[in-house]
């Protein structure tokens, strides 16, 4: 689903992401992981075309779609509807005048995905939500609520790959765990290919299956989640890991 | 299962509160008995009666008359007419034009905005009575020419307060989702940028109302607008000024139209700003979920370079 070689994006003359090698397959999860400015979400905005005023080579082939040459209509067709992105901030990412409902009909309505109201409620009861949700506007959800809503948009619009930039970091910690179980099982139940950039070493023990650890725009260690995180090689993973609480 | 969402304007309106109720029930009172001034008005229009002039309320005449015997209450009442239609279409043409081009230059920046802004720029180094001038040069004194003089001067200030509130619409995660979702850039600005940015437009447009009455009331003293016999409560207010210490009601009737028209606008502007922002409002607070966390409040994702 997800094919990245030799993916470099630079702004000027610095680098902030250079990915040699990264595939995620159906059904697969994989984490990046590394602190603050280590050019992980950089990388999940060059896999969905979306960093402008940078300079991006290499190759990047996102569900068959070539994504760094394809034109501008192609990338908009693929977006939302073959790959989703979890926001951080779940709330902060839907729009404050626009129902949740709404704002799914209309993603649903540009993709040309025919959904009635039953397919609709039927995507938030599959990330265990009320489908009374739908009446809300994101100030009336919580942050676990939010985040759990755009994972039923992304497979409403029957999406392929998600990506999720730290879709946990805003959610205190027992909402965390709810969000965390419904990717696991939406990843085993519809083989969602999951790639996943977030500094929290607990959490991607226990859902990636391989872990790319990036450091200053470069991925310094990657493999198996279970090799890397029991036996680190680099001594920036046994730092990471060292700093876990 | 529960009733699945649908969008209900009317359910929206139903949240305005009591004040801008008023607001509303009290500016289509001041545009009904303008409407209905032939019905209302104890006399005809612009029916000079020397024999009577200068005489205060009571009986025959409620509101008194002027100079010209000219009964003030029938006076206001059809000055509203041209009042309201000043009022109405320069705020229409100048909040559209301006929010339109406002938008569309605070989200796309770069040349775009460059461009827009300096064409704003133009119009705003212009003394707005000069730029009336000229146009009246141009044109003929007039309702109408008050109208395009003052839009021509008013939609600048939008088009500025439009562009910089879109711009920052334009970086707020929302936005940045609907790119991700695939949402083209014409309807990231319809669905998601206009309805974000249009709150202070409101605002303020509620509140120009009275001046832009006011500032049609300015032109059509030096002649550029509406002029004798034309009843225009601006005009009103300003022919009669001199006479406010000895006959107070000719300029005083005018004057509180004036004063309850815009004063009816603020309240209609407020309770418009709340219905269209979900996030205002008691009631609309109570029954957000009592599972919010604190973490509502973390940290928004960087909206570095989606654009």
């Amino acid at each position: 689903m997800i094919e990245v070689r030799d993916l470099r994006v630079r702004y000027g003359p610095r680098t902030v992401a250079h990915v040699p090698e990264l595939d995620v397959g159906a059904g697969e999860c994989v984490a990046v992981v590394g602190e603050s400015g280590s050019g992980k979400s950089t990388t999940l905005l060059a896999l969905l075309g979306l960093t402008e005023g940078a300079e991006v080579s290499g190759h990047v082939r996102v569900c068959g779609v070539d994504v760094l040459t394809a034109p501008a209509r192609r990338l908009r067709e693929i977006r939302g509807a073959r790959v989703a992105l979890v926001m951080q901030s779940p709330q902060a990412a839907l729009s404050p005048t626009t129902r949740l409902g709404v704002l799914m009909r209309r993603a649903l309505g540009l993709h040309g995905v025919e959904a009635g109201e039953r397919a609709m409620a039927e995507a938030v009861e599959a990330v265990l939500l009320d489908p009374a949700i739908l009446r809300r506007y994101p100030h009336e959800v919580s942050g676990g609520q939010a985040q759990r809503f755009a994972i039923a948009l992304a497979l409403a619009l029957g999406a392929e790959v998600v990506l999720a930039d730290e879709p946990t970091s805003a959610l205190d910690v027992t909402v965390q765990a709810e969000v965390v179980g419904v990717l696991r099982r939406l990843r085993e139940e519809r083989g969602l290919a999951l790639l996943m950039v977030s500094h929290d070493l607990a959490l991607v023990s226990t859902i990636a299956d391989r872990v790319l650890v990036m450091k200053d725009g470069a991925v310094v260690e990657s493999g198996p989640a279970a090799r890397v995180l029991a036996e680190p090689a680099h001594p920036y993973t046994r730092e990471l890991l060292e700093a876990l609480p | 299962m529960t009733a699945l969402p649908v969008w209900r304007p009317v359910e929206r309106l139903g949240r305005v509160d009591r004040l801008a109720v008023l607001g509303g029930v009290l500016i289509t009172l001041v545009a009904l008995s303008a409407v209905l001034a032939p019905w209302l008005a104890p006399y005809a229009e612009n029916a000079p009666d020397p024999l009577h002039s200068l005489e205060p309320p009571g009986g025959a005449h409620w509101f008194g008359t002027d100079l010209a015997g000219r009964d003030v209450l029938t006076q206001v009442l059809y000055g509203g007419r041209t009042s309201l239609t000043i009022a109405v279409a320069v705020l229409a043409v100048s909040a559209v034009a301006g929010v339109t081009l406002g938008v569309v230059a605070g989200y796309a920046g770069g040349l775009v905005r460059d461009v827009i802004m300096r064409i704003t720029d133009v119009f705003l180094a212009f003394p707005a009575l000069l730029l009336s001038l000229a146009l009246a040069v141009v044109l003929q004194p007039s309702v109408t020419t008050v109208i395009v003089a003052i839009a021509a001067t008013w939609w600048p200030w939008y088009a500025r307060l439009a562009a910089s509130v879109a711009a920052s619409v334009a970086t707020r995660p929302y936005v940045d989702a609907a790119r991700c979702l695939g949402v083209p850039a014409p309807l990231v600005v319809l669905r998601h940028v206009l309805p974000n940015s249009l709150t202070p437009v409101l605002v303020q447009v509620s509140l120009d109302a009275g001046g832009v009455i006011l500032t049609a009331a300015a032109l059509s003293y030096l002649g550029l607008g509406a002029q004798e016999p034309v009843a225009e409560w601006g005009l009103m207010v300003q022919q009669s000024q001199t006479y406010f210490t000895t006959n107070w009601w000719i300029v005083t009737w005018p004057g509180l139209a004036i004063l309850v028209t815009a004063f009816a606008f603020n309240l209609l502007g407020e309770g418009l700003r709340a219905a269209l922002d979900p996030r205002s409002g008691g009631a609309r607070q109570e029954r957000a979920t009592k599972e919010s966390t604190s973490a509502e409040a973390a940290a928004t994702i960087s909206t570095r370079v989606i654009r």
